[in-house]
Protein backbone atom coordinates (compact mmCIF):
# COMPACT_ATOMS: atom_id res chain seq x y z
CA UNK A 1 0.00 0.00 0.00
CA UNK A 2 0.75 3.07 -0.76
CA UNK A 3 -0.09 6.90 1.10
CA UNK A 4 0.99 9.80 0.43
CA UNK A 5 0.13 12.92 3.02
CA UNK A 6 0.43 16.70 1.86
CA UNK A 7 3.65 16.18 0.05
CA UNK A 8 5.20 18.93 -1.06
CA UNK A 9 8.55 18.85 -3.28
CA UNK A 10 10.82 21.66 -4.32
CA UNK A 11 14.11 20.81 -6.11
CA UNK A 12 17.57 22.95 -5.02
CA UNK A 13 17.22 25.42 -8.10
CA UNK A 14 13.78 26.51 -6.93
CA UNK A 15 11.52 24.26 -9.09
CA UNK A 16 8.28 23.33 -7.00
CA UNK A 17 7.26 20.14 -8.42
CA UNK A 18 4.76 19.09 -5.77
CA UNK A 19 2.52 21.36 -4.49
CA UNK A 20 0.55 19.61 -1.81
CA UNK A 21 -0.04 15.76 -2.85
CA UNK A 22 -2.40 13.54 -0.62
CA UNK A 23 -3.35 9.96 -2.26
CA UNK A 24 -3.80 6.85 -1.08
CA UNK A 25 -3.19 3.49 -3.62
CA UNK A 26 -4.29 -0.14 -2.16
CA UNK A 27 -2.53 -2.99 -2.27
CA UNK A 28 -3.20 -4.84 -6.09
CA UNK A 29 -4.83 -1.60 -7.85
CA UNK A 30 -3.49 -0.40 -11.08
CA UNK A 31 -3.13 3.03 -11.07
CA UNK A 32 -2.33 5.37 -14.31
CA UNK A 33 -0.74 8.91 -13.78
CA UNK A 34 -1.12 10.97 -16.50
CA UNK A 35 -0.75 15.08 -17.24
CA UNK A 36 0.97 17.39 -19.12
CA UNK A 37 4.84 16.75 -19.37
CA UNK A 38 6.70 18.87 -16.93
CA UNK A 39 3.75 18.70 -14.32
CA UNK A 40 5.30 16.85 -11.64
CA UNK A 41 4.35 13.36 -12.78
CA UNK A 42 8.18 11.85 -12.50
CA UNK A 43 8.85 13.28 -9.40
CA UNK A 44 5.65 11.52 -8.42
CA UNK A 45 6.66 8.36 -9.41
CA UNK A 46 10.47 8.73 -7.80
CA UNK A 47 8.76 9.70 -4.83
CA UNK A 48 7.92 5.97 -4.23
CA UNK A 49 11.11 4.27 -4.74
CA UNK A 50 13.03 6.87 -3.24
CA UNK A 51 14.81 8.75 -5.75
CA UNK A 52 13.23 11.94 -4.61
CA UNK A 53 12.83 12.63 -1.23
CA UNK A 54 10.05 15.33 -0.34
CA UNK A 55 10.37 18.64 1.18
CA UNK A 56 7.52 17.63 3.48
CA UNK A 57 4.94 15.76 4.24
CA UNK A 58 5.09 11.71 4.46
CA UNK A 59 4.95 9.03 1.57
CA UNK A 60 4.10 5.52 3.31
CA UNK A 61 4.97 2.65 1.54
CA UNK A 62 4.74 -1.37 2.93
CA UNK A 63 4.64 0.47 6.46
CA UNK A 64 7.82 2.51 6.14
CA UNK A 65 7.45 6.29 5.88
CA UNK A 66 9.74 7.46 3.32
CA UNK A 67 10.53 10.62 3.90
CA UNK A 68 12.75 10.09 7.39
CA UNK A 69 13.80 6.54 5.99
CA UNK A 70 17.91 6.73 6.21
CA UNK A 71 19.86 6.06 3.39
CA UNK A 72 20.92 2.82 4.43
CA UNK A 73 17.57 1.49 4.05
CA UNK A 74 16.71 2.53 0.96
CA UNK A 75 18.48 -0.96 -0.87
CA UNK A 76 16.07 -3.09 1.21
CA UNK A 77 13.22 -0.84 0.24
CA UNK A 78 13.91 -1.10 -3.54
CA UNK A 79 14.34 -4.96 -3.28
CA UNK A 80 10.10 -5.02 -2.39
CA UNK A 81 9.62 -2.26 -5.16
CA UNK A 82 10.20 -2.80 -9.17
CA UNK A 83 10.39 -0.34 -11.85
CA UNK A 84 10.78 0.36 -15.11
CA UNK A 85 11.59 2.51 -17.64
CA UNK A 86 10.93 3.64 -20.81
CA UNK A 87 14.21 3.24 -22.58
CA UNK A 88 14.64 -0.59 -20.87
CA UNK A 89 17.79 0.12 -18.86
CA UNK A 90 19.56 -3.14 -19.99
CA UNK A 91 22.83 -4.43 -19.76
CA UNK A 92 24.54 -4.84 -23.33
CA UNK A 93 26.95 -6.88 -22.44
CA UNK A 94 24.63 -9.46 -20.77
CA UNK A 95 22.68 -11.79 -22.13
CA UNK A 96 18.51 -11.54 -21.90
CA UNK A 97 19.65 -14.11 -18.65
CA UNK A 98 22.03 -12.26 -17.26
CA UNK A 99 20.25 -9.23 -17.44
CA UNK A 100 17.38 -10.73 -15.24
CA UNK A 101 19.85 -12.33 -12.92
CA UNK A 102 22.03 -9.51 -12.32
CA UNK A 103 18.92 -7.86 -9.69
CA UNK A 104 19.45 -11.47 -7.58
CA UNK A 105 22.76 -11.51 -7.65
CA UNK A 106 23.52 -7.80 -6.23
CA UNK A 107 21.26 -9.18 -3.38
CA UNK A 108 23.55 -12.24 -3.40
CA UNK A 109 20.89 -14.75 -4.02
CA UNK A 110 22.18 -18.11 -4.04
CA UNK A 111 22.92 -19.56 -7.78
CA UNK A 112 20.42 -22.55 -7.38
CA UNK A 113 17.64 -20.04 -6.76
CA UNK A 114 18.35 -17.35 -9.16
CA UNK A 115 18.33 -20.05 -12.07
CA UNK A 116 15.08 -20.94 -11.13
CA UNK A 117 13.38 -17.61 -10.67
CA UNK A 118 15.03 -16.26 -13.67
CA UNK A 119 13.67 -18.93 -15.56
CA UNK A 120 10.37 -18.87 -14.01
CA UNK A 121 9.92 -15.07 -15.25
CA UNK A 122 11.19 -15.36 -18.73
CA UNK A 123 8.46 -18.01 -18.99
CA UNK A 124 6.24 -15.44 -17.80
CA UNK A 125 6.97 -12.91 -20.06
CA UNK A 126 7.43 -15.29 -23.00
CA UNK A 127 10.96 -14.68 -23.30
CA UNK A 128 12.26 -18.39 -22.27
CA UNK A 129 13.67 -18.88 -25.49
CA UNK A 130 15.46 -16.25 -26.39
CA UNK A 131 17.08 -16.62 -22.59
CA UNK A 132 20.92 -16.57 -24.54
CA UNK A 133 20.34 -13.18 -26.64
CA UNK A 134 21.71 -10.12 -26.29
CA UNK A 135 19.91 -7.16 -25.63
CA UNK A 136 20.33 -5.67 -29.09
CA UNK A 137 19.37 -8.86 -31.08
CA UNK A 138 16.11 -8.37 -29.45
CA UNK A 139 12.95 -5.88 -30.29
CA UNK A 140 12.26 -3.02 -28.37
CA UNK A 141 8.69 -4.76 -27.29
CA UNK A 142 11.29 -7.79 -26.51
CA UNK A 143 13.69 -5.38 -24.64
CA UNK A 144 11.22 -3.78 -22.68
CA UNK A 145 9.55 -7.38 -21.59
CA UNK A 146 13.45 -8.23 -20.64
CA UNK A 147 13.23 -5.39 -18.19
CA UNK A 148 9.61 -6.15 -16.89
CA UNK A 149 11.25 -9.67 -15.91
CA UNK A 150 14.02 -8.40 -14.30
CA UNK A 151 11.76 -5.46 -12.22
CA UNK A 152 9.30 -8.66 -10.95
CA UNK A 153 11.83 -11.06 -10.76
CA UNK A 154 12.44 -10.42 -6.68
CA UNK A 155 8.56 -10.81 -6.43
CA UNK A 156 8.01 -7.40 -4.87
CA UNK A 157 4.43 -6.39 -4.01
CA UNK A 158 4.71 -2.86 -6.33
CA UNK A 159 5.48 -2.24 -9.85
CA UNK A 160 6.22 0.98 -10.72
CA UNK A 161 6.41 1.81 -14.51
CA UNK A 162 7.62 5.28 -15.91
CA UNK A 163 5.73 5.47 -19.55
CA UNK A 164 6.77 1.89 -20.25
CA UNK A 165 5.22 2.11 -23.81
CA UNK A 166 6.66 5.90 -24.32
CA UNK A 167 9.28 4.14 -27.05
CA UNK A 168 7.58 1.01 -28.64
CA UNK A 169 5.18 0.82 -31.58
CA UNK A 170 1.61 0.24 -30.90
CA UNK A 171 1.48 -3.25 -31.47
CA UNK A 172 4.19 -3.84 -28.56
CA UNK A 173 2.56 -1.74 -26.28
CA UNK A 174 -0.54 -3.79 -26.37
CA UNK A 175 1.72 -6.88 -25.19
CA UNK A 176 3.40 -4.97 -22.49
CA UNK A 177 -0.30 -3.95 -21.43
CA UNK A 178 -1.24 -7.61 -21.24
CA UNK A 179 1.46 -8.53 -19.23
CA UNK A 180 1.49 -5.85 -16.82
CA UNK A 181 -2.56 -6.96 -15.95
CA UNK A 182 -1.32 -10.65 -16.06
CA UNK A 183 0.94 -9.20 -13.24
CA UNK A 184 -1.33 -7.13 -11.54
CA UNK A 185 -3.66 -10.36 -11.53
CA UNK A 186 -1.00 -11.78 -9.18
CA UNK A 187 -1.60 -9.27 -6.97
CA UNK A 188 1.02 -6.83 -7.15
CA UNK A 189 0.30 -3.25 -7.25
CA UNK A 190 0.78 -1.52 -10.71
CA UNK A 191 1.44 2.63 -10.62
CA UNK A 192 2.25 3.53 -14.07
CA UNK A 193 2.70 6.79 -15.98
CA UNK A 194 1.77 7.59 -19.37
CA UNK A 195 1.21 9.14 -22.11
CA UNK A 196 -0.94 6.86 -24.24
CA UNK A 197 -4.44 7.98 -24.24
CA UNK A 198 -5.77 4.97 -26.43
CA UNK A 199 -4.14 2.85 -23.73
CA UNK A 200 -5.51 4.45 -20.87
CA UNK A 201 -9.18 4.81 -22.70
CA UNK A 202 -9.22 1.39 -23.70
CA UNK A 203 -8.24 -0.86 -20.78
CA UNK A 204 -10.00 1.48 -17.90
CA UNK A 205 -8.12 1.29 -14.59
CA UNK A 206 -8.16 4.26 -11.55
CA UNK A 207 -6.74 7.22 -13.06
CA UNK A 208 -4.89 9.69 -11.25
CA UNK A 209 -4.21 13.40 -13.23
CA UNK A 210 -1.25 15.47 -12.06
CA UNK A 211 -0.82 19.21 -12.91
CA UNK A 212 1.40 21.79 -11.94
CA UNK A 213 2.25 19.94 -8.86
CA UNK A 214 -1.64 18.66 -7.86
CA UNK A 215 -3.74 16.28 -8.26
CA UNK A 216 -6.65 17.52 -10.42
CA UNK A 217 -8.74 14.13 -10.89
CA UNK A 218 -8.55 10.95 -9.32
CA UNK A 219 -11.39 8.62 -11.19
CA UNK A 220 -11.63 4.73 -10.65
CA UNK A 221 -12.04 3.44 -14.58
CA UNK A 222 -11.05 7.42 -15.75
CA UNK A 223 -10.21 8.45 -19.18
CA UNK A 224 -7.18 10.16 -20.45
CA UNK A 225 -8.71 13.28 -20.58
CA UNK A 226 -5.93 14.88 -23.01
CA UNK A 227 -5.98 15.91 -26.49
CA UNK A 228 -2.57 14.58 -27.88
CA UNK B 1 29.77 -12.33 1.93
CA UNK B 2 29.26 -15.12 0.12
CA UNK B 3 32.05 -16.86 -1.94
CA UNK B 4 30.23 -16.33 -5.37
CA UNK B 5 29.67 -12.78 -4.77
CA UNK B 6 33.74 -12.30 -3.72
CA UNK B 7 34.34 -13.99 -6.85
CA UNK B 8 32.16 -11.70 -9.21
CA UNK B 9 33.77 -8.97 -7.84
CA UNK B 10 37.06 -10.01 -8.64
CA UNK B 11 36.14 -11.10 -12.05
CA UNK B 12 34.27 -7.22 -12.23
CA UNK B 13 37.34 -5.87 -11.37
CA UNK B 14 39.96 -7.33 -13.34
CA UNK B 15 37.42 -6.84 -16.19
CA UNK B 16 37.58 -3.07 -15.59
CA UNK B 17 41.00 -3.15 -15.52
CA UNK B 18 41.50 -4.30 -19.01
CA UNK B 19 38.47 -2.20 -20.10
CA UNK B 20 40.28 1.31 -19.15
CA UNK B 21 44.09 -0.47 -20.49
CA UNK B 22 45.71 3.15 -20.66
CA UNK B 23 44.68 5.02 -17.25
CA UNK B 24 45.48 1.49 -15.66
CA UNK B 25 48.68 1.25 -17.14
CA UNK B 26 49.28 5.43 -16.15
CA UNK B 27 48.01 4.79 -12.93
CA UNK B 28 50.47 1.23 -12.30
CA UNK B 29 53.20 3.87 -14.16
CA UNK B 30 52.77 6.41 -11.52
CA UNK B 31 52.37 4.04 -8.39
CA UNK B 32 55.77 2.48 -9.42
CA UNK B 33 57.70 5.62 -9.88
CA UNK B 34 56.01 6.83 -6.52
CA UNK B 35 57.25 3.56 -4.62
CA UNK B 36 60.47 3.23 -6.61
CA UNK B 37 61.49 6.92 -5.16
CA UNK B 38 59.83 5.82 -1.92
CA UNK B 39 61.90 2.81 -2.03
CA UNK B 40 65.55 3.71 -2.87
CA UNK B 41 64.86 6.92 -0.31
CA UNK B 42 63.80 4.61 2.46
CA UNK B 43 67.06 2.25 1.55
CA UNK B 44 69.10 5.29 1.49
CA UNK B 45 67.95 6.51 5.03
CA UNK B 46 67.66 3.44 7.10
CA UNK B 47 71.18 2.80 5.98
CA UNK B 48 72.59 6.00 7.02
CA UNK B 49 70.34 5.71 10.30
CA UNK B 50 72.36 2.59 10.76
CA UNK B 51 75.25 4.31 10.09
CA UNK B 52 74.40 6.89 12.40
CA UNK B 53 73.60 4.52 15.07
CA UNK B 54 76.84 2.80 14.77
CA UNK B 55 78.89 5.98 14.95
CA UNK B 56 76.53 7.64 17.78
CA UNK B 57 77.75 4.32 19.55
CA UNK B 58 81.02 4.83 18.99
CA UNK B 59 80.92 8.42 20.40
CA UNK B 60 82.78 8.75 23.70
CA UNK B 61 83.63 11.16 26.74
CA UNK B 62 87.66 11.14 27.71
CA UNK B 63 88.12 12.83 30.83
CA UNK B 64 91.80 13.40 31.10
CA UNK B 65 92.10 13.68 35.43
CA UNK B 66 94.41 15.89 36.84
CA UNK B 67 97.94 14.77 37.39
CA UNK B 68 97.91 15.46 40.77
CA UNK B 69 94.87 13.64 42.08
CA UNK B 70 95.54 10.78 44.13
CA UNK B 71 94.12 7.48 44.32
CA UNK B 72 91.34 8.42 46.60
CA UNK B 73 90.23 11.70 44.52
CA UNK B 74 90.53 9.42 41.32
CA UNK B 75 87.49 7.25 43.01
CA UNK B 76 86.00 10.54 44.38
CA UNK B 77 86.01 11.63 40.46
CA UNK B 78 84.39 8.20 39.35
CA UNK B 79 81.82 8.44 41.80
CA UNK B 80 80.72 12.16 40.77
CA UNK B 81 81.25 11.22 36.77
CA UNK B 82 78.81 8.26 37.51
CA UNK B 83 76.29 10.01 39.24
CA UNK B 84 75.60 12.65 36.13
CA UNK B 85 72.39 11.86 34.71
CA UNK B 86 72.61 9.92 31.62
CA UNK B 87 75.68 8.59 31.94
CA UNK B 88 75.60 4.65 30.91
CA UNK B 89 79.40 3.08 31.71
CA UNK B 90 82.71 4.85 33.19
CA UNK B 91 85.55 3.09 32.13
CA UNK B 92 89.51 3.91 33.45
CA UNK B 93 92.65 3.94 31.52
CA UNK B 94 96.06 4.65 32.68
CA UNK B 95 98.25 6.47 31.29
CA UNK B 96 100.65 3.34 30.08
CA UNK B 97 97.52 1.63 28.62
CA UNK B 98 96.73 5.08 26.69
CA UNK B 99 100.63 4.77 25.34
CA UNK B 100 100.45 1.41 24.07
CA UNK B 101 96.86 2.43 22.44
CA UNK B 102 98.93 5.29 21.13
CA UNK B 103 101.81 2.81 20.12
CA UNK B 104 99.23 0.26 18.25
CA UNK B 105 97.51 3.04 16.49
CA UNK B 106 100.87 4.47 14.36
CA UNK B 107 101.42 0.99 13.27
CA UNK B 108 105.32 0.70 12.47
CA UNK B 109 105.75 4.11 13.20
CA UNK B 110 104.73 3.78 16.80
CA UNK B 111 107.69 2.53 17.92
CA UNK B 112 109.44 5.79 18.78
CA UNK B 113 107.03 6.65 20.81
CA UNK B 114 108.59 3.50 22.75
CA UNK B 115 111.19 6.58 24.17
CA UNK B 116 107.98 8.11 26.41
CA UNK B 117 107.87 4.95 28.28
CA UNK B 118 110.38 5.69 31.01
CA UNK B 119 108.59 9.13 30.98
CA UNK B 120 105.14 8.94 30.27
CA UNK B 121 103.62 12.28 28.97
CA UNK B 122 100.32 11.60 28.97
CA UNK B 123 97.30 11.67 31.74
CA UNK B 124 95.15 8.39 33.34
CA UNK B 125 91.73 8.90 31.18
CA UNK B 126 88.17 7.84 32.43
CA UNK B 127 86.16 6.88 28.93
CA UNK B 128 82.65 7.73 29.48
CA UNK B 129 79.61 6.42 27.59
CA UNK B 130 76.32 8.56 27.25
CA UNK B 131 73.24 6.35 27.30
CA UNK B 132 71.80 8.64 24.79
CA UNK B 133 74.52 9.90 22.74
CA UNK B 134 72.75 12.91 22.16
CA UNK B 135 73.25 13.60 25.40
CA UNK B 136 76.86 13.63 25.05
CA UNK B 137 77.64 17.54 24.66
CA UNK B 138 75.38 17.88 27.88
CA UNK B 139 76.92 15.25 30.26
CA UNK B 140 80.79 16.96 28.84
CA UNK B 141 79.75 20.19 30.02
CA UNK B 142 78.74 19.14 33.61
CA UNK B 143 81.73 17.11 33.84
CA UNK B 144 84.46 19.96 33.01
CA UNK B 145 83.34 21.21 36.21
CA UNK B 146 84.60 18.40 38.20
CA UNK B 147 88.05 19.20 40.16
CA UNK B 148 90.36 17.18 39.16
CA UNK B 149 88.77 16.89 35.49
CA UNK B 150 91.84 18.42 33.91
CA UNK B 151 90.67 17.91 30.18
CA UNK B 152 87.42 16.99 28.11
CA UNK B 153 87.47 15.59 24.98
CA UNK B 154 84.38 14.25 22.75
CA UNK B 155 84.89 15.64 19.45
CA UNK B 156 83.31 18.36 20.20
CA UNK B 157 81.04 20.49 17.36
CA UNK B 158 81.40 17.62 14.82
CA UNK B 159 78.97 14.89 17.05
CA UNK B 160 75.99 17.82 16.95
CA UNK B 161 77.22 18.37 13.27
CA UNK B 162 76.22 14.89 12.47
CA UNK B 163 73.10 15.03 14.30
CA UNK B 164 71.77 17.74 12.61
CA UNK B 165 72.77 16.79 9.19
CA UNK B 166 70.94 13.33 9.56
CA UNK B 167 67.69 15.21 11.12
CA UNK B 168 67.95 17.39 7.99
CA UNK B 169 68.02 14.85 5.56
CA UNK B 170 65.44 12.87 7.21
CA UNK B 171 63.13 15.33 7.10
CA UNK B 172 63.46 16.17 3.41
CA UNK B 173 63.34 12.61 2.69
CA UNK B 174 59.84 12.13 4.61
CA UNK B 175 58.52 15.39 2.89
CA UNK B 176 59.34 14.19 -0.65
CA UNK B 177 57.82 10.50 -0.34
CA UNK B 178 54.64 12.22 1.61
CA UNK B 179 54.27 14.57 -1.44
CA UNK B 180 54.91 11.20 -4.48
CA UNK B 181 52.59 9.22 -2.01
CA UNK B 182 49.63 11.84 -2.52
CA UNK B 183 50.47 12.13 -6.39
CA UNK B 184 50.08 8.85 -6.69
CA UNK B 185 47.06 8.47 -4.75
CA UNK B 186 45.45 10.67 -6.64
CA UNK B 187 46.39 9.51 -10.20
CA UNK B 188 44.23 6.15 -8.98
CA UNK B 189 41.45 8.18 -8.09
CA UNK B 190 40.97 9.60 -11.21
CA UNK B 191 41.55 6.42 -12.92
CA UNK B 192 39.00 4.60 -10.50
CA UNK B 193 36.61 7.67 -11.39
CA UNK B 194 36.95 6.75 -14.84
CA UNK B 195 36.05 3.24 -14.23
CA UNK B 196 33.05 4.48 -12.74
CA UNK B 197 32.02 6.44 -14.81
CA UNK B 198 32.29 3.61 -17.90
CA UNK B 199 29.87 1.76 -15.10
CA UNK B 200 27.66 4.39 -14.15
CA UNK B 201 24.49 2.71 -16.26
CA UNK B 202 25.65 -0.13 -14.47
CA UNK B 203 25.90 1.03 -10.77
CA UNK B 204 22.56 2.89 -11.69
CA UNK B 205 20.50 -0.52 -12.00
CA UNK B 206 22.45 -1.70 -9.14
CA UNK B 207 20.89 0.65 -7.08
CA UNK B 208 17.50 0.32 -8.36
CA UNK B 209 17.28 -3.07 -7.85
CA UNK B 210 18.41 -2.83 -4.19
CA UNK B 211 22.28 -3.28 -4.41
CA UNK B 212 24.00 -2.02 -0.69
CA UNK B 213 26.20 0.66 -1.30
CA UNK B 214 29.09 -1.54 -0.14
CA UNK B 215 28.25 -4.49 -2.48
CA UNK B 216 28.70 -1.99 -5.21
CA UNK B 217 31.66 -0.48 -3.66
CA UNK B 218 33.60 -4.01 -3.64
CA UNK B 219 34.96 -4.45 -7.22
CA UNK B 220 36.43 -0.41 -7.05
CA UNK B 221 38.38 -1.09 -3.96
CA UNK B 222 39.67 -4.65 -5.33
CA UNK B 223 40.02 -2.14 -8.26
CA UNK B 224 42.31 0.39 -6.28
CA UNK B 225 43.87 -2.37 -4.80
CA UNK B 226 45.47 -4.44 -8.28
CA UNK B 227 46.90 -1.36 -9.00
CA UNK B 228 48.59 -0.18 -5.78
CA UNK B 229 50.24 -4.10 -5.25
CA UNK B 230 50.82 -4.52 -9.02
CA UNK B 231 52.54 -1.38 -9.13
CA UNK B 232 54.41 -2.35 -6.37
CA UNK B 233 56.07 -5.05 -8.17
CA UNK B 234 58.67 -3.45 -10.06
CA UNK B 235 59.84 -1.37 -7.61
CA UNK B 236 60.63 -4.00 -5.36
CA UNK B 237 61.86 -6.61 -8.10
CA UNK B 238 64.16 -3.59 -9.07
CA UNK B 239 65.29 -2.32 -5.51
CA UNK B 240 66.08 -6.19 -4.16
CA UNK B 241 68.24 -6.68 -7.34
CA UNK B 242 70.12 -3.82 -7.21
CA UNK B 243 70.88 -3.95 -3.40
CA UNK B 244 71.66 -7.25 -3.05
CA UNK B 245 74.13 -6.52 -6.18
CA UNK B 246 75.91 -3.61 -4.32
CA UNK B 247 75.69 -5.31 -1.41
CA UNK B 248 77.65 -8.52 -2.36
CA UNK B 249 80.00 -5.95 -4.40
CA UNK B 250 80.66 -4.35 -1.28
CA UNK B 251 81.10 -6.58 1.65
CA UNK B 252 84.30 -7.21 0.70
CA UNK B 253 85.66 -4.28 0.14
CA UNK B 254 84.37 -1.65 3.16
CA UNK B 255 86.59 -2.63 6.29
CA UNK B 256 85.41 0.33 8.45
CA UNK B 257 82.89 -1.81 10.62
CA UNK B 258 80.36 1.45 10.82
CA UNK B 259 80.19 1.77 7.05
CA UNK B 260 78.61 -1.42 6.62
CA UNK B 261 75.42 -1.52 4.89
CA UNK B 262 72.34 -3.42 5.97
CA UNK B 263 72.61 -7.27 5.29
CA UNK B 264 69.88 -8.41 2.70
CA UNK B 265 68.32 -11.05 4.92
CA UNK B 266 65.88 -9.04 6.88
CA UNK B 267 66.19 -5.66 5.04
CA UNK B 268 65.35 -6.47 2.07
CA UNK B 269 62.13 -8.22 3.00
CA UNK B 270 61.22 -5.34 5.21
CA UNK B 271 61.46 -2.84 2.40
CA UNK B 272 59.69 -5.13 0.32
CA UNK B 273 56.86 -5.80 2.29
CA UNK B 274 56.46 -1.69 3.23
CA UNK B 275 56.28 -1.04 -0.18
CA UNK B 276 53.75 -3.72 -0.84
CA UNK B 277 51.68 -2.12 2.01
CA UNK B 278 51.68 1.11 1.19
CA UNK B 279 51.00 0.01 -2.48
CA UNK B 280 48.00 -1.32 -1.21
CA UNK B 281 46.99 1.61 0.99
CA UNK B 282 47.40 4.31 -1.44
CA UNK B 283 45.49 2.18 -3.95
CA UNK B 284 42.25 1.68 -2.06
CA UNK B 285 42.53 4.98 -0.43
CA UNK B 286 42.59 6.68 -4.33
CA UNK B 287 39.67 4.64 -4.96
CA UNK B 288 37.50 5.08 -2.23
CA UNK B 289 38.10 8.87 -2.40
CA UNK B 290 36.47 8.93 -5.62
CA UNK B 291 34.20 6.27 -5.19
CA UNK B 292 32.83 8.04 -2.08
CA UNK B 293 31.61 11.19 -3.73
CA UNK B 294 29.57 8.97 -6.20
CA UNK B 295 27.31 7.14 -3.93
CA UNK B 296 26.84 10.06 -2.06
CA UNK B 297 22.77 10.78 -3.27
Amino acid sequence: MIEMKDVYKTYPNGVIALNGISVRIKQGEFVYVVGPSGAGKSTFIKMMYREEKPTSGSIMVNGVNLAKMKDSRVPLLRRHIGVVFQDFKLLPKLTVYENVAFALEVIEESPKVIKKKVMEVLDLVGLKHKARFYPNELSGGEQQRVSIARSIVNSPKIVIADEPTGNLDPENSWGIMELFETINDRGTTIVMATHNREIVNTIKKRVIAIEGGKIVRDEVRGEYGYEN
Amino acid sequence: MRINTLRRHMRESVKSLGRNGWMTFASISAVTVTLLLVGVFLVIMMNMNHFANKIESDVEIRVYIDVTANEKEKQALKAQIEAVPGVKDVQYSSKEQELQNLIKSFGEEGASFRLFEQDNPLSDVYVVKAAKPEDTGKIAKKIETFKFAHKVKYGQGQVEKLFKTLRVARNVGIGLIVGLLFTAMFLISNTIKITIFARRREIEIMRLVGATNGFIRWPFFLEGLWLGVVGAIVPIALISFVYYNLYTFLKPKVTVPFLQLLPVDPFMWQISAILLVLGACIGVWGSMMSVRKFLKV
